[in-house]
């Protein structure tokens, strides 16, 4: 009797081992939100341009354009976006004379003009940024299959909103700034320490539940190691080092720097009306909140004599 | 509507359109005369703001469909369009966005107020049934809506629920294939969800006019639970309740508009801002807020065809509640052990929600061993229980508190009501 019910028990606190070890293996080898004992904390970078009356720093646009541009744009698309946008009020605010030589440096193609033959000419700045390939396949056949995707809404994208933004002020733009910068600033050369540790304790707990457990390791293969993206394993190479750019406005241009302009562009680019919109808002909700205290002022002597 | 109007037209031409069609007297009647209990609180408003949301939805839909393409391959850019380069496209759009969300939070807590005081129970059967009529309309434009942005979500969230059509016996397959126009959600799935966004708000403000008509005949509950009796139980509708409701609907439209301007994608979803693409899933598909409850009880069944039943069912349940719910008293005022039950229901509702967004084989809330699946699981057999069970033997049980005489003896107090209707009788008497 007592020998059952050890067996009982044994069997199934094995099977709660291999439960769990199973839930914990399988899928990618590690799920993103995990987070693991010892990896590095996600930094909350201080934008100029969070809260109800952030307005961005233009030579920061300007900066992160230049990075874009001279770094990202290599590989990134960012088709939303034209470059008459560069020179909009609540953007980088290029003069439109700078945006017009900007664009310049590039060429589309038109036409059919009057003989209908397509031509090529000077992009102007009522075209949309260049895409690096002609098209996804061929984008993905210049980087080891993988899809580099398009920039222009990847801020909002990757954006997590939590309850804490509600009450913070912030609005919920920082998370995919502030994932955009911890992923760009993210990358070691070597797999660290605690995805090991975390891959020995797994095989641990998986040879204790079953001996003929096979080993599980964490295998680079072509990808890169991001600290900060889901599994771990990106495809996209380390694209920015110290100096990666020159800036023009004469600012150092340290690693965390050139994340932080790359960054503060790119939200820029998803939501360009971001300046006018806290405007608005202000004078909108001002001009409610006063309203309602008129509102009630009226109600309440309408409601004077009656008990209610 | 029921002929409380003292309208009189006076000029001329009012005189000439009164006669060969009432309506002046009608809108008259619905809004301005009409005999409302003076002690309604402000959980009263919610009607009158939901009918304000419907109002901005319409709106603010009709300018964005100006500008809108509804076609798979240019349907994500032409929203960014409207965000981008249209003058105040963004406002719009973030208003529409936003507003449906706000929309249905104002007729969330609308529906929990008439749970809470009975509000469903005779005369007002008809009249709650247009309002369920109204809400599952609602939650049909809502989903529509969200497919017509054409990202992410919009064609996950489209494919998940056209999938649940297949499980109806023997037709789901052709109920799904009419839904796509086609073998899958595609470019004809978009322009018949469209031409239906299009059409039902306007079904809905149909079928709002007939609610209101409905509220008519009776006239309004209020907290207490008892009909007016005297003129001295109500007051008119307008100016005491236009002013009222037009204050709580500023005060609404502030939270409206702090989410417009200062944090318009709070309710979205990230995954929203990637077009759509049939071939990368998400990691996580999940619907929009105001379903999460319904799609909470759908994964708790471990039955794909109880799942589907289960979760329309859970919204049907509701349709019925005039006839299961037994009790002679109407507010949960003087039904003590209903209010408890009722506050259990509202916190399991949330709860159904937070499980309608979170994997279930998580553990809840970190307790080892509890997984959130068992914890929904017995959140859904509550959400039914509260219906099927709770509500017909309680209203048999239940030893609810003696209710008062008349509105004004609750509000006044005996020795009050009999002063002010002697006031009251003076100041005729006079005129
Ligand atoms: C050599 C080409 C290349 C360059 C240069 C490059 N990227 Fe990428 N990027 C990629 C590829 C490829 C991916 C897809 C990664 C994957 O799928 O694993 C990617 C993905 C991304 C992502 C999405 C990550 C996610 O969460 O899915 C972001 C954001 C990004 N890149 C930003 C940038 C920025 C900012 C720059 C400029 C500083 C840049 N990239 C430069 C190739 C490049
Ligand atoms: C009951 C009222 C309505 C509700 C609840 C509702 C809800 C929604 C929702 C949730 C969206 C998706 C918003 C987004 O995430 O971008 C949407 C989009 C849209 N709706 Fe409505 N809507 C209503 C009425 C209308 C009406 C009357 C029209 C047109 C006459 C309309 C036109 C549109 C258009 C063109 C879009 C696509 C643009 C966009 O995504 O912003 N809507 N609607």
């Amino acid at each position: 009797m007592n020998n059952l019910k050890q067996n009982i028990t044994s069997i199934a606190r094995k099977t709660a081992i291999a439960l769990l070890v199973v839930s914990s293996v399988s899928g990618s080898a590690l799920a993103a939100g995990d987070h693991l004992e010892g990896a590095p904390e996600a930094k909350h970078v201080d934008w100029s341009w969070a809260g109800v009356f952030g307005t961005f720093d233009r030579a920061q646009l300007q900066r992160g354009y230049q990075v874009y541009k001279e770094v990202c744009a290599n590989c990134h698309a960012m088709d939303l976006v034209k470059f008459r946008n560069l020179s909009q009020s609540g953007g980088p605010e290029f003069s439109e004379a700078a945006v017009k030589v900007l664009a310049a440096e590039y060429e589309i193609e038109d036409g059919p003009d009057a003989e209908g033959e397509m031509f090529i000419r000077p992009r102007e700045p009522k075209d949309s940024m260049p895409a690096p390939f002609a098209n996804n396949n061929a984008a993905k056949a210049s980087n080891g299959g993988a899809l580099p995707p398009d920039l222009s809404l990847i801020a909002k994208a990757r954006g997590h909103y939590s309850f804490k933004d509600l009450f913070m002020g912030r609005d919920g733009l920082t998370g995919g700034t502030n994932y955009i910068y911890n992923l760009l600033t993210g990358y070691v050369d070597e797999v660290p320490e605690y995805i090991l540790e975390n891959d020995h304790h797994v095989n641990e707990m998986g040879k204790e539940a079953d001996p003929n457990f096979t080993e599980q390791h964490f295998e680079l293969g072509d990808s890169n190691f991001n600290h900060f993206y889901e599994g771990y394993k990106i495809a996209m190479a380390a694209p920015l080092f110290e100096d990666s750019v020159e800036y023009t406005d004469g600012t150092a241009a340290t690693l965390e720097q050139q994340a932080e302009d790359v960054a503060s562009f790119l939200i820029w680019a998803a939501e360009p009306k971001m300046e006018i919109r806290k405007s608005i808002g202000i004078k909108v909700l001002l001009y409610l909140i006063i309203l309602a205290g008129l509102m009630y002022a009226v109600k309440r002597r309408i409601w004077e004599n009656v008990r209610h | 509507m029921s002929g409380h109007s003292t309208y009189v037209p006076k000029s001329d031409a009012g005189k000439w359109l009164e006669e060969r069609l009432p309506i002046i007297s009608l809108m008259h009647s619905a809004a301005v005369s009409m005999p409302n209990p003076r002690n309604l609180n402000y959980w009263w408003v919610f009607g009158g703001i939901a009918m304000f949301m419907l109002i901005v939805q319409i709106v603010t839909g009709i300018i964005l469909a100006m500008h809108y393409t509804p076609h798979a391959d240019m349907a994500f850019n032409s929203v960014e369009h409207i965000m981008r380069d249209v003058n105040w496209g963004w406002m719009l759009r973030y208003t529409h966005a936003n507003g449906a969300s706000m929309f249905f939070i104002a007729v969330y807590i609308h529906i929990l107020r008439g749970m809470y005081y009975g509000s469903y129970k005779a005369p007002r059967e008809v009249l709650w049934l247009l309002g369920m009529l109204i809400y599952l309309l609602m939650m049909a434009t809502g989903f529509m809506g969200y497919v017509l942005p054409w990202g992410q979500m919009s064609f996950w969230g489209a494919t998940v629920i056209t999938n649940f059509f297949e499980v109806v016996p023997f037709i789901g397959d052709d109920i799904r294939t009419l839904l796509w126009g086609g073998f899958a959600v595609d470019n004809p799935t978009l322009n018949r969800f469209f031409s239906l966004h299009y059409l039902l708000p306007f079904v809905i403000l149909g079928v709002v006019v007939l609610h209101i008509w409905a509220l008519h005949v009776p006239g309004s509950n209020n907290p207490l639970g008892i009909e007016p009796k005297t003129k001295q139980d109500t007051m008119s509708f307008h100016p005491y309740f236009t002013m009222k409701d037009l204050y709580a609907i500023v005060l609404f439209a502030i939270v409206l508009f702090y989410f417009v301007f200062f944090n318009p994608n709070f309710m979205g979803h990230p995954d929203n801002y990637i077009p759509a693409n049939s071939l990368v899933t998400p990691a996580h598909i999940v619907p929009e807020w105001y379903y999460l409850p319904f799609y909470a009880i759908l994964r708790s069944i471990p039955d794909k065809l109880g799942g589907v039943v289960g979760m329309f069912g859970a919204i049907l349940i509701m349709f019925v509640v005039p006839w299961l719910d037994t009790s002679k008293v109407r507010s949960a005022k003087f039904r003590p052990a209903y209010r408890i039950f009722f506050w259990i229901f509202v916190f399991n509702g949330i709860l159904l929600g937070y499980f309608g967004q979170v994997s279930t084989t998580d553990d809840f809330l970190g307790i080892h061993g509890v997984t959130n699946l068992l914890v929904s699981r017995i959140s859904t057999i509550y959400y039914f229980g509260f219906f099927i069970v709770i509500l017909p033997v309680l209203g048999l049980i239940e030893k609810t508190k003696p209710l008062p005489n008349s509105i004004s003896e609750a509000v006044l107090g005996v020795e009050g009501a009999a002063e002010e209707a002697a006031l009251l009788a003076a100041a005729e008497a006079k005129a």
